[in-house]
């Protein structure tokens, strides 16, 4: 038998600040070489499991360690950072936070200058390292040169310059778009097969972790592991759903189906499923059995946008003769990939920038004329991180500082302030400090804080970045509320799962020009567009064509409104 | 805005650029020490000459610094009225001597003893002019720890610096999207607000910016943890540069310009060269 | 003792990006013509509190010189130096005070601005000025009315926004005890 690399046993935690132990009772096994996906929905104490395998825990995050934990051979919790940095490498979840370097090169040489490597060593090892993970050709570029996914690599080549027997990955996934979260999930495969380390990946992105396969899949809850598994028999229990962990769409729509997910089918991921005749059957009737499509009326425009154009510099344009309309009460999704132009659009609307030309109709109004208040009391912007937003301490205050200096009396804006907390399920909280609300709750504050202004349209920035199931559920069914009381509500982008779920349309960007406006079915069934934007196909896309479904397009249609049934009828 | 850019490094081929950052550096700060240091205006004459060939061997043209040098001048020329404004008489009083030029009324005549002492002080800034452009231009940001380190300020400190350097752009990033959204509810910091009302809203705009560079200073001091910073008493450098002769060349001329200026200034036991007498 | 000392290098880093940052980029007129409110020595103010004397001289000497370069001259040292002293002045006064234990009530925040007033007096007052004096022989009423411009306006700065900064920030730290929905 082989000796495990990592072995907790009776381990449990205890951060120093909090009343309750964090992790308990963990007994687990990981073998040499060995790919372990850490899944569980956040506060499960999943990260936390990853920080004692690195050493944070106990010595950066203090706290309380009972039980035992060998790393490599090493008494973890008894060893300190720097030895244990030796054995395991951590790719942390933020990458402008770990890339520390001025230049790609050194960032990735930061561990052996501090080893006090020989600079002929250090070159050698960075070329290689780098080539490793294909960034040799940027060993000079700055970080804000890069994108998410080449900052992620670097992060990765900056823990191999050690030869680490671990590969610790905390979220990989949370700040890339899905294609480069595809190539991340590609090359952590890749430098696995060729090093033979063992590779543990915490997230709770599963069905864009099983791209690739895995060996096992631990599921964290509440401090606890309520299951350890192979994948195919973890998706074949009921028990993902149970944790608040969202499984691939294909299971969901074959579970929709009414077919029964075992672990014959194969179903860890969408290449190796393996559907028989009756399945595919099943599939294809469920299908055909589709209620008609009610044809929504087109909505009366609120924001026109004719040949919009913008550059930072002279020779460099951002926006390239952009023209689209969005009606009253929609919900639109901008999607593209990093620098296609999204954020700078909504600079534009919000009056933050001016454009070179083109006009903006708002409502019937040209908005060339309007300052940016004057703007942000028809259209609201949300930020994507609600602590860059969030300028006093108390939620009331928060509030009401958009309609401070309007000439209120404290009366007027007292009523319209808890109005709007009333509409953001806010109000039970209205006396609280907002350091005690968790990042959802916070992320509402912002969105009431722009909607006290009165705005008929609110424009959000990655409104469910980094939110496992339950809060992006939580967000997004509070948008679509909002949505029903008649705001219309625009949303930048890269998370395919709520263009799907929410978003009957999507603005497709790419290098400063608007490539597609057409419904987020037929956007993620299109290849050429996928690859633009930097997205994914979707596995409905796959699953259609597997089964014989002719109209894939229709086919996702069809999941998209049978899955907001059961939603709606909390399923 | 780039890192490269936060100090408007320029990269080409010269030969100032191929000295190593611990030079320019160490050159700069004799340079600008000596600069300092003396009053006389031969010696500023000189150390001018050798500033302005300098700059010339660093093929920097004029017009890719042209924002520092307006700026710079602007700054000067207020500088110099504002001395002039302040006392008229600085000049007498330093070279003991009065010739009016000009007869203006109250004290404010203008005497040739001002006008050399206000000459002074503009080349004694003028001279670190050229310096400083070549030290911010010629030098790769990337050698600014290193080079820091290797003149004996403790790696650490070094550090300090190239992390300033490598999150500035970042911040002001942060800064400017912070206010923006701010700026839509109602913030402005502009002079239609009262001076308290401005403080408080600087505050509103801050706020989340130092919130957000506090978290953001727990993350890089675990990842830099997590990857060994401060195992050693000592770390290496992946871009220092070797010395050449050049290197000690300049150092050497470096050395030399401090002791010559500190000699030929204090030699006769006073800091102003004097013309008057 | 070895963590703090990382978190010291990265907070001074960060702190003196801060500090330029603000100092280069942020124009708050003060209402007296092309003088501007430096919100930098705000946040100076704080982190010195935060992090202790070296880490405040470190941000202020930083800092202060980065901005310097980046208008293109030789750093103005004399003031340079008075940045320098105000963080340190700032931190080793303020070294105790409870920030960062979600602490700052009344008695906090006199202490806080009592200690920026002496700090930035100290530097502005003293230490530029007869800087000015020695390195550039400049006439004493000139340097001591600019310093005695900066001090008032850096003290002003550092006690209103200061005292704000550090407030909401141990408000995000205090206990975040027994709190009902109403």
């Amino acid at each position: 038998m082989t000796t495990p690399i990592i072995s907790f046993k009776n381990f449990s935690f205890q951060y120093r600040a909090q009343k309750r132990p964090t992790l308990l009772d963990i007994n687990l096994d990981i073998l040499p070489g060995e790919r372990v996906l850490i899944a569980g929905p956040s506060g499960s104490g999943k990260s936390t499991l990853g920080s004692c395998i690195n050493g944070l825990i106990p010595f950066s995050f203090p706290g309380e360690v009972t039980g035992e934990l060998t790393v490599d051979g090493v008494d973890a919790p008894r060893a300190g950072i720097f030895e244990l940095s030796a054995h395991v490498g951590t790719v942390l979840q933020d990458p402008d936070g770990q890339f520390i370097g001025l230049t790609v090169g050194e960032d990735i040489a930061f561990a052996l200058e501090n080893a006090c490597a020989p600079q002929e060593q250090m070159k050698e090892t960075v070329a290689r390292v780098a080539g490793l993970v294909d960034i040799e050709s940027h060993l000079e570029s700055a970080p804000h040169e890069l994108s998410g996914g080449q900052k992620q690599r670097v992060s990765l080549a900056g823990v191999m310059v050690d030869q680490v027997k671990v590969l610790l990955f905390d979220e990989p996934l949370a700040n890339l778009d899905p294609a480069a979260g595809r190539q991340a999930i590609e090359l952590i495969d890749e430098i696995q097969r060729k090093t033979d380390t063992t590779v543990i990946i915490i997230e709770h992105r599963l069905e864009d972790v099983l791209w690739r396969s895995v060996d096992r899949i631990v599921l964290m809850s509440e401090g606890r592991i309520a299951a350890d598994m192979r994948p195919d028999e973890l998706l074949s229990t009921g028990l993902l759903q149970a944790h608040g962990i969202r499984e691939p769409l294909y299971l969901t729509a074959l579970r929709y189906a009414g077919v029964e997910i075992a672990p014959a089918l194969r179903p860890a991921g969408i290449g190796t499923l393996t559907l028989g005749e009756a399945e595919k059957e099943k599939a294809r009737a469920w299908f055909q059995a589709a209620p008609d499509r009610a044809e929504e009326a087109p909505k009366p425009p609120l924001l026109e946008v004719k040949h919009l154009s913008f550059g930072y510099a002279p020779e460099q344009r951002t926006l390239r003769d952009v023209s689209f309309s969005i009606g009253r009460g929609e919900m639109v999704a901008i999607v593209g990939r990093n620098g296609a132009g999204k954020s700078t659009l909504s600079k534009l609307i919000c009056g933050f920038e001016t454009p070179e030309s083109g006009t903006m109709i708002f409502d019937g109004e040209d908005m060339a004329g309007l300052s940016i208040r004057e703007r942000a009391s028809r259209i609201g912007y949300v930020m994507q991180n609600p602590n860059q937003m969030i300028s006093k301490t108390m939620i009331y205050d928060e509030v009401a500082l958009g309609i401070r200096r309007r000439g209120y009396t404290e009366e007027q804006i007292r009523e319209r302030v808890e109005q709007t907390l009333r509409i953001c399920g806010l109000y039970p909280f209205r006396n609280w400090p907002i350091s005690a609300l968790s990042f959802g709750q916070k992320k509402r504050v912002t969105i009431a804080s722009v909607l006290v202004m009165g705005p008929q349209m609110i424009i959000l920035d990655e409104p469910t970045a980094g939110q496992d199931f339950r809060h992006y559920t939580e967000i997004m069914e509070f948008l679509r509320g909002l949505n029903a009381q008649g705001v219309t509500v625009v949303m930048i982008t890269h998370d395919m799962h709520l263009m799907l779920e929410y978003t009957p349309r999507a603005l497709v960007f790419s290098g400063g020009t608007l490539i597609a406006d057409r419904s987020a079915a037929q956007v993620l069934c299109d290849g050429e567009l996928v690859r633009r934007a930097a997205l994914k196909e979707t596995s409905l896309f796959a699953l259609a064509n597997r089964c014989g479904v002719g109209e894939p397009v229709a086919f996702v249609e069809r999941f998209i409104d049978a899955d907001r049934e059961v939603r709606a009828h909390g399923g | 805005m780039a890192a490269k850019t936060v100090l408007n490094y320029l990269p080409r081929r010269s030969v100032v650029h191929d000295l190593t950052g611990t030079t320019k550096l160490a050159f700069f700060l004799l340079f600008t020490f000596a600069g300092m240091l003396t009053y006389d205006t031969r010696v500023l004459l000189g150390l001018l000459l050798v500033s302005l060939l300098a700059f010339r061997a660093s093929r920097i043209r004029v017009r890719e610094v042209r924002f520092m040098l307006v700026f710079m001048l602007v700054f000067l020329l207020m500088n110099n009225f504002f001395v002039f404004l302040f006392n008229p008489n600085q000049g007498t009083e330093i070279y003991g001597t009065r010739h009016v030029l000009l007869n203006l009324p109250g004290r404010f005549a203008v005497t040739a003893e001002e006008l050399f002492y206000l000459l002074n002080i503009t080349l004694k800034y003028f001279i670190a002019l050229p310096v400083a452009i070549l030290f911010i231009s010629a030098t790769d940001p990337s050698e600014f720890a290193a080079s820091l380190n290797s003149i004996g300020v403790s790696y650490r400190v070094g550090y300090s610096v190239a992390i300033a350097l490598r999150y500035i752009p970042d911040i002001q990033r942060d800064y400017h999207s912070i206010s923006q959204a701010q700026q839509a509810r109602g913030v402005e910091l502009g002079k239609k607000e009262p001076l308290f009302t401005r403080l408080k809203n600087a505050a509103g705009i801050l706020l989340p910016l130092i919130l957000s560079s506090l978290a953001r200073i727990d993350v890089i001091s675990n990842a830099m943890e997590l990857r060994g910073f401060g195992k050693n008493k000592k770390r290496t450098w992946y871009r220092q540069r070797p010395f050449a002769r050049n290197d000690y060349l300049a150092l050497v001329l470096g050395a030399l310009l401090l002791a010559l200026s500190i000699v030929i200034t204090f030699y006769d036991g006073n800091r102003f060269y004097n013309p008057f007498i | 003792m070895k963590k703090n000392s990382i978190k010291t290098v990265v907070a001074v880093g960060i702190g003196a990006a801060l500090f330029f940052v603000l100092g280069r980029f942020v124009n708050i007129p003060s209402g007296i013509p092309n003088t501007n409110i430096s919100v930098q020595y705000a946040v100076l103010g704080m982190l010195a509190s935060m992090y202790g004397p070296v880490a405040g001289a470190l941000i202020g000497f930083i800092g202060h010189t980065l901005i310097d370069l980046s208008w293109g001259g030789a750093p103005w040292w004399s003031w340079v130096l008075a940045s320098t002293a105000v963080g340190a002045a700032v931190g080793f006064l303020g070294r105790k005070l409870p920030i960062s234990e979600g602490v700052f009530g009344k008695k906090e925040i006199i202490s806080f601005a009592v200690i920026n007033v002496i700090a930035n007096a100290v530097a502005w007052l003293v230490i530029a000025p007869v800087l000015d004096i020695a390195i550039y022989a400049e006439p004493a009423a000139k340097v001591f009315a600019q310093g005695a411009m900066a001090a008032v306006a850096n003290s002003v700065t550092a006690v209103v926004i200061g005292a704000l900064l550090c407030a909401a920030y141990s408000k995000t730290i205090a206990g975040k005890g027994s709190l009902d929905a109403e």
